[in-house]
């Protein structure tokens, strides 16, 4: 199959494009020079150093870990429910219901924000850590109702309904049938909805008061060229955790599926 | 599905006491949550947007009575027009070039890999979940003045001095956007590529179609879908971009979220900035309605 080599070759080419710009960023953290550019000059752990006695830097970190957590919280809440109604029951409106809460995912994150901003403004409320933890429940809800939607429809109902036959409540049905199989699910959901927070920029730009965020400290870092190291060095301490969240993620959520005994789409459960 | 009320009219009260017990009630209840959200947090903004962009902007406070001044200065004054065509010119070019370099690898993986396909996936969308603003930052250190692209080539020998094409500009803004929304174009155009039943495939080879004429007969056609699907999940957000042309585009790169931010913080005139959103939101709508229609439309032709 000729076709499939040059295929392969021009996937692989692609694969590098995705991954450059990311490579670099171990590369030049370590790398003993004031200036991000190549030659490199020798090897070094002081950008490390120097995160370590950062101390707004980890004020930052504190905020982004508060948001990420209280977002990663609510949003799968609000995300299990609304899994749950739309895979489990038919009611008149789910779908323009449905596609209204799903809205933040096509709309540009600029126009979300500025709606909050001018909101909150208006009522009165001071931006703030909370505002931003607001504004991210928001675009993290779609993301947390896609993941526990395919939880939830991998879900053999048999089950619930052997369990009701067999004298349990409704209630303790669904904490010691459901809850324990979609488990996998809201684990991924919570680690989902963690990361895309503590990555998110643009509203927490607009939101966040005088309590910055990560991201929003290192846009403020990135005007300075002599910070530039120090940020390249925390870049990738971020990139390790992103990547540590995302293969928990994906363990958990294959697990989901395993579960379930189905073998999933492979395609992340996002479509 | 939905349990339909009793009929024979039973007091109001006990149909109502019924309807709750329904598969109805339940759905109702447990989608709320989210729903009323929604409408709290981004409906109601939204409205706000609306009315503010109708107002004019005093010293701290808002003169209220209605006018149109707004939307008459977003429209006619050529700074946001020249800002609102740009910004729709380089999600137009980026929105391109994003699906037709996506849709050799999104068939690749669909068609030619076989055991490895999760994996695959898996490869292409990890970079989207690492930082956002990072991975423009790096464009930036990549293609600046003395970036590591400059400086590498320099290194090697390749160029005296640095290319300057690549800086600051509208094309950095189209590279960098490019690299950043890959995975959401590969994504749908590949699960549209697995939807395709092969026996078609099969079927359109045994009746005399060559591997070209079969693509662009059959398999194109009915990946379509994916590739409208993807166009849209690229230009939508691209349009609103606000950290890639500021951290790479220069002066001449400055798209529309850029001057919206400046209304709603140096330039402190919230309505201005909210017409402004508003438009740019309407014009996208409409843009995205006209190419879903007309898609409809030549995969109707083609059909016939």
């Amino acid at each position: 199959m000729r076709q499939g080599r040059w295929l392969k070759v021009y996937s692989l080419t692609y694969l590098v494009f995705i991954y450059a710009p990311v490579l670099l960023l171990p590369i030049f953290a370590f790398n003993d020079s004031a200036i991000v550019a190549f030659p490199l000059t020798g090897f070094t752990t002081k950008w490390f150093e120097e995160l370590w006695s950062a101390t707004v830097m980890h004020e930052a970190l504190w905020n982004s870990l508060y948001v990420g957590i209280a977002t990663a919280v609510l949003s799968t809440v609000f995300g299990t429910c609304a899994a749950r109604a739309s895979t489990r029951f038919d009611f008149r409106g789910k779908k323009a219901a449905m596609g209204f809460i799903m809205l933040p995912l096509v709309l540009p994150e600029i126009i979300v924000a500025v709606a909050l901003v001018v909101v909150l403004v208006q009522m009165g409320i001071s931006l703030s850590l909370f505002a931003v933890v607001l504004g991210h429940v928001l675009i993290c809800t779609p993301f947390s109702i896609a993941i526990l939607s395919s939880a939830f429809n991998n879900l053999d109902l048999s089950l619930e309904e052997a369990s009701l036959d067999l004298g349990e409540t409704p209630f303790s049905t669904f904490f010691r049938v459901t809850l324990p199989l979609v488990a996998p699910g809201i684990v991924s959901s919570l680690l989902i909805s963690f990361t895309i927070s503590l990555d998110e920029f643009i509203i927490a730009f607009f939101l966040t008061g005088t309590d910055p965020t990560l991201p929003v400290y290192i846009w403020s870092q990135l005007r300075f060229t002599a910070k530039l190291p120090g940020v390249v060095s925390l870049g990738s301490l971020l990139l390790l955790a992103s990547l540590i969240l995302l293969l928990a993620a994906e363990y958990f959520r294959r697990r989901a599926n395993k579960k379930a005994g189905t073998e999933g789409d492979g395609t992340g459960g996002f479509l | 599905m939905s349990a339909v009320p009793a009929e024979g009219k039973p007091l109001l009260g006990g149909r109502f006491r019924f309807w709750l017990k329904s598969e109805e009630a339940s759905g109702f209840k447990l989608l709320s949550p989210a729903f009323l959200y929604a409408l709290v947090m981004l409906a109601a903004p939204l409205a706000m947007v609306v009315v503010i962009s109708f107002w004019t902007q005093e010293l701290i406070d808002f003169d209220r009575s209605f006018t149109l001044k707004n939307y008459e200065e977003a429209w006619t004054d050529p700074i946001y027009r020249v800002l609102m065509l740009r910004s729709l010119a380089i999600s137009g070019i980026v929105t391109v070039t994003t699906v037709i370099l996506a849709f050799p690898i999104a068939y690749f993986v669909s068609f030619h890999v076989k055991h490895h396909k999760p994996l695959w996936i898996l490869l292409i969308t990890i970079p989207f979940w690492t930082s956002y603003l990072l991975r423009v930052f790096l464009w930036k250190v990549i293609l600046g003045y003395n970036g590591v692209l400059n400086s590498g080539l320099i290194e090697l020998g390749l160029i005296e001095e640095p290319l300057t094409f690549i800086l600051y500009n509208a094309t950095t803004v189209v590279i960098t956007l490019a690299h950043a929304w890959a995975p959401f174009a590969i994504l749908p155009i590949f699960v549209s590529l697995e939807k395709i039943d092969r026996s078609l495939l099969e079927a359109a080879e045994d009746l005399g179609d060559g591997p070209i004429q079969r693509f662009f007969r059959v398999t194109l056609p009915l990946a379509m879908p994916g590739v409208i699907a993807a166009s849209l999940i690229v230009f939508i957000p691209t349009v609103g971009d606000y950290v890639t042309p500021r951290l790479v585009g220069g002066n001449s790169g400055l798209m529309i979220a850029n001057i919206i931010q400046l209304q709603f913080g140096q330039a402190s005139n919230a309505p201005l900035g909210a017409a402004l959103a508003l438009s740019a939101m309407v014009i996208v709508a409409a843009i995205s309605v006209l190419i879903v229609w007309s898609s409809r439309r030549f995969t109707k032709r083609q059909a016939r």
